[in-house]
């Protein structure tokens, strides 16, 4: 029997795994490959046991660490929100590290177990900044998961220690708003759990003290979710880093900073302050709309797949961010489900940036031509799929998202938001056709002299993973009334 | 006999799937079975919504049977089996398991009653005819294909955009008559069927596309696309009197064109513009005989355009050409093909005893009653057709002189397939009755009156004899097909510039203002950076990194920025 105590097992899983992989190196060579595997697997069935108990009795989870009550102790606790995040990064971690088996030792030589070891503590610290029912210790555990997040992305190319350095230095600016935030509220409201803070902020209206501090708190997190224009860091990490660190970086790590900030503004401070007393929440719709054309434009522009997908990773986390910022069921609805789609989508697409990477050496689109279709048809097939999602054509998971979007804007009359969503899809629409067109219709140079290229697909451990989450994607599209019935409406925040 | 109610378009759908999975020798004589049972399975559907889900906030109706839907469902299953019994030799699986997912998209929007659901059906059917499209041989079928795409993506934009104010206006999804008084939604929504229905000027895909596919694709092609766009047009836009105008304009406009083509299958792709412009002419008059007269034409036009496709698709198969400049005096080689396509083009001509008279007849019924004089338009047209399609096509492909291409044999079963159709046109031309029973409500009219037969016989005879004295004029020079400046230089120099110079000017102003904006928007998309400040041409990710300074300040700028607007 788990009991209660399912909710802490999720980071102490992987904090463990973390110290366990180094204590592998005198095993087998797989050893913290399968360690890091199991533990992952372990924490998807705990946070799917947390989710399915939170959403079956309705009410949230709290475990009280160590038996010190709130507001003293530090409490963790499972909602239907953050249950949800939980089983959303350790599945895709799954996915990932299963696609990675060869591939970690094959890009990145003798770094197999830092590698693990770093990917166990992401992952704790993760779990961790989605479960704490206190401030300060979801700064801890912020702090946790963004060193492990430098060292993954410094193990990559002969670049990749620059690109992490710019990440550290920014990482940690945004860091220090976000505890520049917290020690403002504490100084006036007295206490860093959230329940605590909430009820007190909420029966009275917020000094400037607390004004400052809300601003703090979302800017900080908007710089590690690479909210535009705070999104310095993104694109050189995420193209630097190694195909399996980018690949869990970028589906994963600006999904939970998102969490974040939605946590902060629907349940922490006063909702209806927060949407009409000051401009905060159309801030962060105007960033996310610049953001999605920003990135749309940057990314038509690059030459490489890799650091295409990260400007689009910039763009698609401006839809989230405006989803967040409509401050309506519709827009809170939107962005969860887009932060559920784009974590499949760009999983997706950055798993086949490392298959491809394997065979061809680089992720360089002119090298890519039509040879590649008859190598690899099926995972060619699975980027064809991603790529429809995420310019978002029915019926795609990619789609709904932006329909709730485009839904949540109408209802508000906000029609510039309409055509900043059509005018974005069509950005995406032209830097992933510029892809498909060549993948698909561009002759090799010379094709007529040379035999058609073999079929030379990836090896079934790293094929199966892009199949089973792509297919996943047209699942998500036609089951979307489902989730957002039975699994993000009883999320939804009891202001609205 | 009851059947279970599902969509038929499932069938389809199902082929599909199964065309993936089947070896080669199994998959050409498989894909019959699909449009078969889909056939058998409209057959005995009632009559209903049948299949609904909730889905949302609003109702999904996957299928719903009238007499419209059965009647296009019927056609376009019958022309997708005996497609299938034409392409028996296939063996490509690329083309097959796309021939099935768009044939099952069309099926899909013909029995859709909601626009989500036809949204849905209607990105199949754009994705998987350019599918088609790709399957075609060489390069140009590569380019064509994407055109066609975006094309059909664009249009489909437009539908969804629509579909969303639709919603948005709170008038619910269902599919339903739209009052001619406008709203954006329904104008958008409008513009996007147009699309499909190659409403010039959003026609160009059609003839840049349906004549580079393969042998069979193109035959494919021809059948949906457009009729499908008739058939929304029939459920949602009956009576929109600016139909009318714009079905005439079509009508004689895609005829023109086929006149002066120099490929036989440019020909017959202008055509099926020409012929969707009489079906939306008599869509815009809107009364019941009216659409009765459209639907009618729908289905018998599905039968003889494709028999006429087949025939193009046998020359092509037989000496891989389908230029009319290199064609000629093939006829001692395939009798039986031109015997067949005579049939054909006879029927889209509206000659008397075949199909296409009886359903033009009630259109230009249906016309004279509302449409005054626009009834002319409509003959003239029909002039043009049988000059095209009738005369020149098959003069020039089948007799003519001799060409000296060699003549692949071509399989049996070709000729069999066109013998289906060519017995529907001459079945439906001599028994009226059978064809008005396909139609959605009971038609009382009598094609075979003195006046419809003489008009009927002395318009295409009178263009015939002028044919005759021209026939070495019309073909030209082996350059291009027809040099129509031979008309108008002999007869009035003042027309040339009255008309041509004048209106050319137009065009290639339009077309300069067009191209300088194409190159800007390719431009942009090499390099957007471009914009900003001046660098190369190639995008170099290096030269557009910013230090790390800058991101820092520009962290500081936004936290203060925000804390002042806040606490103001």
């Amino acid at each position: 029997m788990t009991g209660d105590h399912s909710v802490v097992l999720i980071p102490v899983i992987f904090f463990t795994a973390a110290l366990l992989v180094p204590l592998c190196r005198r095993g087998s060579r797989r050893w913290p490959y399968w360690v890091a595997l199991v533990s992952s697997l372990l924490g998807v069935a705990a946070s799917g046991e947390a989710l399915w108990r939170t959403l079956s009795t309705g009410e949230a989870i709290h475990y009280h660490l160590a038996g010190w009550r709130p507001p003293m102790g530090i409490e963790l606790i499972a909602d239907p929100l953050s249950a949800f995040f939980c089983l959303l990064i350790t599945v895709v971690t799954v996915f990932v590290l299963w696609h990675g088996r060869s591939l970690v030792e094959s890009e990145t030589p003798g770094k197999a177990v830092p590698f693990y070891s770093c990917v166990m503590l992401l992952l704790g610290g993760l779990s961790g900044i989605l479960l704490t029912g206190d401030l300060f210790n979801l700064y801890v555990f912020l702090e946790i998961s963004s060193i492990a997040g430098y060292a993954l992305v410094a193990i990559g190319d002969k670049r990749a220690p620059v690109a992490s350095f710019r990440y550290l230095i920014l990482g940690t600016i945004g860091a220090s708003l976000y505890l520049l935030g917290v020690g403002f509220l504490f100084m006036t409201v007295g206490s860093l759990n959230m329940g605590d803070i909430a009820s007190v902020l909420q029966t009275r209206a917020m000094s400037p003290v607390e004004i400052s501090a809300l601003l703090l708190i979302v800017l900080g997190i908007g710089v590690k979710m690479a909210l535009f224009p705070l999104h310095g860091w993104l694109v050189d990490a995420y193209t630097h880093a190694s195909s399996t660190a980018t690949s869990l970086i970028a589906p994963i790590g600006t999904k939970v900073a998102a969490y974040v900030l939605i946590r902060a503004l629907f349940y922490l401070f006063d909702t209806d302050l927060v949407r009409e007393g000051i401009p905060v929440m159309n801030a962060l719709a105007v960033m996310g709309a610049v953001g999605m054309l920003w990135g749309g434009v940057l990314a038509m522009a690059q030459t490489d797949l890799k650091r295409m997908l990260a400007f689009s990773s910039v763009g698609h986390v401006g839809y989230i961010a405006l989803g967040i910022g409509l401050a309506s069921p519709l827009g809170f609805i939107a962005a969860v489900l887009h932060t559920l789609n784009h974590s499949v989508m760009k999983a997706v697409l950055f798993l086949i940036c490392g298959s491809l990477r394997q065979k061809l050496g680089d992720n360089a689109l002119d090298s890519m031509n039509n040879s590649l279709r008859l190598r690899m048809p099926w995972t060619m097939a699975a980027f064809t799929l991603a790529a429809i999602s995420m310019i978002g054509l029915p019926p795609t998971a990619g789609f709904f998202s932006k329909w709730y979007l485009v839904l949540g804007s109408l209802e508000q009359g906000k029609w510039h938001w309409v055509i900043v969503i059509v005018l974005s899809s069509l950005f995406s629409v032209v830097y992933f056709f510029r892809v498909l067109e060549r993948v698909y219709l561009r002759p090799q140079e010379g094709a007529e002299e040379e035999p058609a290229p073999a079929r030379d697909e990836s090896r079934p451990s790293m094929l199966a993973p892009v199949l089973i989450l792509s297919a996943s994607l047209l699942l998500l599209g036609l089951g979307n009334v489902m989730i957002v019935n039975h699994l993000i409406r009883p999320m939804l925040p009891a202001g609205f | 006999m009851t059947v279970p109610e599902f969509s038929p378009a499932f069938w389809f759908l199902a082929g599909a799937v199964a065309m993936l999975v089947l070896p080669a020798r199994a998959r050409a004589s498989a894909f019959l079975l699909f449009p078969l049972a889909s056939l058998i399975h409209i057959w005995f559907l009632p009559t209903g919504v049948l299949q609904a889900y909730a889905y949302l906030d609003h109702e999904l109706i996957l299928l719903r049977v009238d007499g419209f839907s059965r009647g296009f469902g019927l056609a376009f299953s019958l022309a997708a089996l005996v497609i299938g019994i034409f392409s028996l030799r296939v063996t490509d699986r690329l083309q097959q398991t796309a021939a099935l997912f768009y044939a099952g998209g069309s099926i899909g929007v013909t029995f859709a009653g909601d626009f989500f659901t036809l949204l849905i059906f209607w990105e199949v059917m754009a994705v998987a005819s350019a599918m088609i499209i790709w399957a075609g041989p060489g390069r140009a079928a590569a380019g064509a294909g994407l055109r066609y795409l975006i094309f059909h993506l664009f249009g489909g934009a437009l539908l969804l955009a629509g579909i969303v104010l639709l919603w948005h206006g709170g008038g619910g999804l269902e599919i339903r008559r739209f009052d001619a008084a406008a709203s954006p939604a329904v104008i958008l929504i409008l513009l996007g069927v147009l699309v499909n229905a190659a409403m010039p000027p959003l026609h160009a895909w059609l003839p840049d596309s349906y004549p580079k596919a393969g042998v069979t694709g193109s035959i494919f092609l021809n059948a949906f696309t457009t009729k499908v766009a008739v058939y929304v047009l029939i459920q949602c836009f009956a009576g929109w009197e600016i139909l009318m105008w714009a079905g005439c304009f079509m009508a004689l406009y895609a005829v023109c064109y086929a006149v002066m083509a120099n490929d036989i299958r440019l020909i017959l792709s202008y055509h099926i513009i020409s012929q969707v412009g009489y079906m939306i002419a008599v869509i815009g008059v809107g009364t019941e005989f009216a659409l009765s007269a459209a639907s009618l034409h729908a289905y018998n036009n599905i039968i003889y355009k494709t028999l006429l496709f087949m025939g193009t698709g046998v020359v092509l198969h037989a000496v891989g050409t389908t230029r009319l400049t290199d064609l000629g005096g093939l006829a001692r080689r395939m009798p039986l093909v031109v015997a067949l396509y005579m049939i054909g083009a006879f029927a889209i001509s509206g000659f008397p005893l075949f199909s296409g008279f009886v359903s033009k007849a009630m259109i230009l019924e249906a016309m004279g009653e509302n449409g005054g004089w626009l009834v002319h338009v409509l003959l003239l047209a029909a002039v043009g057709t049988f000059l095209s399609v009738g005369i020149k096509l098959p003069y020039y492909t089948w007799f003519y002189r001799e060409s000296g291409l060699e003549v692949k044999p071509y399989p049996a079963h070709m000729p069999l397939a066109m013998a289906i159709l060519a017995a529907a046109c001459l079945a439906f031309g001599m028994v009226p009755g059978w064809l008005f029973a396909w139609a959605p409500s009971a038609v009382e009219f009598q094609p075979y009156s003195v006046y419809q037969v003489v008009e009927a016989l002395q318009l295409p005879l009178a263009t015939f004899v002028a044919f005759w004295f021209f026939r070495h004029k019309i073909l030209g020079e082996p350059k291009i097909a027809l040099d129509l400046d031979w008309f108008y230089r002999k007869s009035a120099p003042l027309w040339e510039t009255l008309f041509i110079t004048r209106v050319n000017r137009v065009f290639s102003a339009t077309q300069d203002i067009l191209d300088h904006w194409t190159e800007k928007a390719f431009a942009f998309a090499r390099n957007p950076a471009r914009l900003l400040r001046e660098v190369p041409d190639r995008f170099d990710a290096n030269l557009q990194r910013a230090d790390l300074g800058s991101n820092v300040g520009l962290i500081l700028v936004v936290v203060v920025l925000l804390t002042l607007l806040s606490l103001w």
